[in-house]
């Protein structure tokens, strides 16, 4: 028998879109990704998330979303999805190792950090090439380091990394920060980090470990060898959006497209929430708050046909 | 099963069945992924493997010895050789079919 709905992804929107649709008795069935818990389970203290006065850890917050959506008879199926069918009623949903059927569909399968895409950076993965500041510095004590990016997350990271390292090297594109002016201001004043301008990485050096970088100066074209010991990438985010191209409507930045004021995409009955439809605001409060507006939308919705 | 710097030598290198070691730390977000998948195959094939955790933070020496600079961290030893070494978070079939090849 078809699910009443599915809900893809366990980010913020998906529990929050879990706790709602459970407590409308929707019994949803969550195929939560073979990660739970989205990006938040890369971060530490999460400063900004209303009720928490203190702050809280992003993996212990995670956690407890996941609690409460289970306490209200949530399924999780923790496998990924492998492919979907919208063309007609009711939706097919494939995970590793099932197939389902749904009267309706929430998606929420967020966004995941990018990688450079240059020669060395995929083989010294782990190696000391790191999306994961807050996991890997520790093993950059007293080392000399370098982030990638000139944003928000990357201001963060290399300010965080300097707890750790010797000195930390930010290699940003262009000939200024895009990130915002306290952050630029912290990344700025900080004695450990030093900023390189026009810079972008054309190679990353090393065997068994990581132990240098070819840098492009796109300004004069000179490429330089630059020593280091670690690598942190923190470069944007994409949307995890190509399992469903060609059925979802996307922008030109493969974000899913929704209805103003709502979560409903193209196709009827498939909703969208959290990262996945924003790039503009991506926050875990406005991704648990697409999550309610998605679960509510799907009940609705769900009323309408019966 | 909790390995540390002491135990280490006894536990895994001198092990007779293939050990199965999860480099974690406490403030890692996809270490506390891991941690019920591999709970979990410790179950399954218990007597096969030996699965075992070292936490960095109170091993670095471990840590250190084993160049590991990304966590989760997961290492098979066999009659005290590392035969397998990968890291990040994968679902527990992945984890499965990988570790199996070495028993």
């Amino acid at each position: 028998m078809a699910e009443k709905v599915i809900i893809i992804g366990s980010g913020p929107a998906g529990y929050t879109a879990a706790i709602y649709a459970a407590r409308a008795e929707m019994q949803p069935l969550m195929i939560s990704g073979r990660e739970f818990g989205g990006q938040l389970m890369w971060t530490t203290d999460v400063e900004n998330f209303p009720g928490f006065p203190e702050g809280i850890q992003g993996p212990e917050l995670m956690e407890t979303m996941k609690k409460q959506a289970e306490r209200f008879g949530t399924r999780i199926v923790s496998e990924n999805v492998t492919e979907v069918d919208f063309s007609s009623r009711p939706f097919t949903v494939k995970s590793d190792s099932q197939t389902f059927e749904a009267e309706s569909v929430i998606i929420a399968t967020g966004a995941s950090a990018r990688w450079l895409g240059v020669p060395g950076e995929d083989r010294l993965k782990a190696k000391g090439v790191s999306a994961c500041a807050t996991c890997d510095g520790f093993f950059f004590k007293e080392k000399e380091i370098a982030v990638v990016g000139g944003g928000d997350a990357a201001m963060e990271e290399a300010i965080f990394l300097t707890k750790f390292a010797k000195s930390v090297t930010v290699l940003v594109r262009g000939d200024a920060l895009r990130a915002s002016k306290i952050m630029g201001e912290r990344a700025t004043k900080n004695p450990k980090i030093r900023f390189m301008w026009n810079s972008q990485v054309a190679e990353v050096l090393g065997d068994q470990k990581i132990s240098g970088l070819k840098v492009l100066n796109n300004k004069t074209n000179e490429t330089t060898e630059m020593p280091i010991e670690g690598l942190f990438v923190a470069i944007g985010h994409e949307p995890n959006t190509s399992l469903f191209k060609g059925q979802i409507e996307l922008d030109v930045k493969n974000y899913m497209i929704v209805k103003p004021g709502s979560t409903k995409t193209n196709i009827e009955g498939v909703f969208a929430a959290g990262d996945v439809a924003d790039h503009l605001y991506r926050q875990a409060v406005t991704a648990a708050g697409t999550g309610c507006m998605a679960a509510l939308d799907a009940e609705r919705w769900l009323a309408s046909k019966e | 099963m909790d390995f540390s710097q002491d135990t280490f030598d006894q536990q895994v290198l001198q092990s007779g069945t293939p050990v199965l070691v999860d480099f974690w730390a406490p403030w890692c977000g996809p270490c506390k992924v891991m941690s019920p998948i591999v709970e979990e195959l410790a179950g399954e094939l218990g007597g096969k493997l030996v699965i075992g955790k070292v936490n960095v933070d109170e091993n670095a020496t471990l840590a250190q010895q084993f160049n590991i600079l990304s966590i989760p961290t997961f290492i098979v030893f066999k009659g005290g050789q590392v035969v397998d070494q990968f890291s990040g978070s994968m679902s527990k079939e992945m984890l499965k079919m990988r570790v199996e090849k070495h028993v």
